[in-house]
């Protein structure tokens, strides 16, 4: 894994500017529509070549919608998306499928998302079916080269997806998104459903063929300790909007949203000396409807520093630390940059005792 | 946890078994444990430990066939429960012993308001009048932390998100003064802001109605900040006993040790590697004959592929089922 900070100089593979998703609600015999579900609501982010991007949020946030977006799995309301410089959220589909090979996905359900009556070898083989010309034999060294690099024994090759544990079905899913020799893997929760002895395997895993293969990650999850741990930056949604994204390290150190603060400070400590000590943000209340979302800020319904502006005016995304983006109204008065100090008293004043 | 005080539940050597087509499926084998008043015991196990299971056998919860709870003792108020009349075991579930599983949403019942299913097992098991079991209904949904209870009682499940549903679970689990509460992964469905809000409330509930607690769940953040004693289960056997300090700071168990090491933090320092457990969970087509760690151990030796190991003590209030001894390295007798 590449650990330096992206600096200049290093090039971007995946380019999203103002990407909107919204699905539309409708009513009545005629579906006259009524409204929409602004599931992802202008979000504006980079990748770049060989790092791993971590998509963080709760349920129902976007974060998978935005991710599927990106690959045009979905057509874009709004916004543009550039894969490999090129534009791909209004390419035709003929074009597309052209481009289909360079950029791929891993399933959260290794359950759902493989055919139980295909073979391991049909499933992985079919995207070379779909998109090369090699011959059977051809097709079947590929196969088990493949196999044995997601760590899969060659001789199960002719057995059906339900003969394999959770853990060995994500390695199929994971070897068929590879078949294609892809640049960028948008990984969709893919350790969500498996054990947690078994997500470990899985993520060495994933990590192993990044540095072997040079891969580009969109890592979604709502696991934050494990997306500190694959990810070099790290965007947090919340409602449909990227509410921070900064690398990883200044994230969980100095996280500045309110948001990302009460989202770490929820995750429990597998520390019972910790756990006891802790002080810990309680957030109140759920997260409002994505098909009408607060005035201002997204946020300012739970937020626990919420400010007048906030509920009428949102917040710009702006870079406030170098590489560190957020979108608050709390550093309006700083200008530019904040420094450390400014941040760590931020956080503290916020944290309320048990 | 007061020491010593007569356990409110205790369970001897409990063994369920599966038939299947495929041969029987040995689920839980040989489980003892028991429950001090007051306390929360965790239950910790990756899926197909035997957790859920187990907890399910001890108060007839499991379809008959498939399940077969074969052999074992549950000693609860003065009676065995394995003994007991469907009728007798039918006022204890919902009575004396609540129960919190891990989906709100198909745990609910749809059609029913929130009201009508809080005020069940009061009507039924208490005997309270409607109007009283209304005012009941009301005080519960208030301690579970709803707003403005009274008019939420004639709503149903689908007009509460996912965290408030849990709530209104816990208050029908409450709702007779249950003396023991079993919670079966009441936070895993749950995103991780909402969750510190469910286990907030249940710190304060304890604090409220001191009842004793099973938690049963695979996240050792959640065992942390909850647990006052632990068990460990692995291959449908209980692999290790103590309390949480205890087992945090000198887990005994490979299985254990490996466990905590393999999950990341979002404090503190960040590994370059995450350490993995090999292999793959076994499979409980037999009855264990051996450990059923002994393929994934890092420590087996010749012993643990013959022999079953048995729990023992090796501190007060902490044991564990294994020959091998992270001290000297060496196996034990």
């Amino acid at each position: 894994m590449l650990d330096a900070a992206s600096g200049p100089g290093r090039r971007k593979l995946v380019e999203v500017d103002g990407l909107k998703m919204y699905f539309p609600i409708t009513a009545g015999i005629f579906r006259t529509r009524v409204g929409d579900v602004k599931a992802v609501d202008d979000v504006t982010f980079d990748i770049y070549e060989g790092e791993t991007l971590g998509l963080v949020g709760e349920s129902g946030c976007g974060k998978s919608t935005c991710g599927r977006a990106v690959l045009r799995l979905y057509t874009p309301t709004a916004g543009s998306v550039r894969i490999d410089g090129r534009e791909i959220a209004t390419l035709d589909q003929k074009d597309l499928r052209g481009l289909r090979p360079t950029m791929q996905m891993v399933f959260q359900d290794p359950q759902a998302s493989l055919n139980p009556r295909m073979t391991v070898a049909a499933i992985i083989g079919e995207p070379l079916s779909e998109h090369t010309d090699l011959t059977r034999a051809e097709k079947l060294a590929r196969i088990y080269e493949l196999m044995d690099a997601v760590g899969l024994n060659r001789n199960f090759a002719n057995r059906y997806p339900h003969e394999f544990s959770g853990g060995q079905r994500q390695r199929i899913g994971i070897a068929r998104a590879l078949a294609l020799n892809p640049k960028f893997i948008v990984c969709d929760e893919p350790i969500a459903a498996l054990d947690v002895s078994i997500q470990a395997q899985v993520v060495n895993l994933l990590e192993e063929l990044q540095d072997r293969l040079g891969l580009t990650y969109l890592f979604i999850s709502h696991d934050l300790s494990m997306v500190r741990h694959i990810a070099d930056r790290v965007a947090v949604m919340y409602l449909g909007r990227i509410v921070e994204l900064a690398p990883r390290d200044a994230l969980y150190q100095q996280p500045l949203h309110p948001y990302t603060q009460a989202l770490l400070s929820a995750v429990p400590e597998p520390d019972p000396e910790v756990e006891t000590e802790r002080r810990r943000i309680i957030l109140t209340g759920d997260v409002p409807s994505p098909s009408n979302p607060p005035m201002g800020c997204n946020f300012c319904t739970r937020c626990p520093r919420v400010m007048d502006l906030c509920r009428r005016e949102k917040p710009a995304f702006r870079e406030l630390a170098p590489g560190h983006m957020a979108a608050c109204h709390l550093y309006n008065d700083t200008n530019e940059t904040v420094g450390p100090a400014t941040a760590t008293e931020a956080s503290q004043s916020i944290q309320q005792g048990e | 946890m007061p020491d010593g005080a007569m356990p409110v539940l205790d369970v001897r050597d409990l063994k369920t078994v599966f038939r299947t087509r495929g041969g029987e499926v040995h689920a839980v084998n040989s489980v003892s444990f028991d429950l001090k008043p007051g306390e929360l015991l965790g239950v910790v196990g990756e899926s197909g430990s035997g957790k859920s299971v187990t907890m399910m056998s001890l108060v007839g919860l499991l379809p008959s066939p498939p399940a077969d709870v074969r052999a074992g003792e549950v000693r609860f108020g003065g009676a065995d429960l394995l003994q007991c009349t469907p009728d007798h075991l039918r006022s204890v579930r919902g009575a004396e012993i609540g129960f919190i599983f891990q989906d709100p949403m198909t745990s609910l019942n749809p059609v029913f308001t929130i009201g009508a299913q809080i005020m069940e097992p009061l009507r039924k098991h208490m005997g309270l009048s409607k109007s009283a079991a209304r005012d009941r209904a009301r005080e519960l949904l208030e301690l579970v932390g709803i707003s403005d209870a009274g008019r939420r009682l004639g709503d149903y499940p689908h007009q509460f998100s996912g965290g408030m549903r849990q709530r209104v679970m816990i208050a029908i689990a409450l709702a007779c003064d249950p003396k023991v509460l079993i919670a079966d992964e009441p936070t895993t469905a749950l995103d991780v802001t909402i969750q510190a809000q469910i286990l907030e409330l249940v710190r304060d509930l304890r604090q409220k109605l001191g009842m004793a607690i099973v938690w049963i769940t695979h996240d050792l953040g959640v065992i942390a900040g909850i647990a006052d004693r632990v068990i460990v289960m692995y291959g449908g056997q209980i692999v290790e006993q103590a309390a949480v300090k205890d087992l945090f700071a000198r887990p005994r168990h490979p299985y254990t040790r490996a466990l905590l090491k393999t999950v990341p933090s979002v404090r503190g320092t960040r590994e370059a590697k995450l350490n993995v457990i090999e292999g793959q969970p076994p499979i409980l087509l037999n009855a264990p004959a051996a450990c059923s760690f002994a393929d994934r151990c890092p420590h087996v030796f010749d012993r643990c592929r013959r022999e079953n190991p048995l729990r023992r003590s090796v501190a007060p209030g902490h044991d564990v089922a294994c020959f091998w001894s992270p001290e000297d390295g060496a196996a034990h007798a």
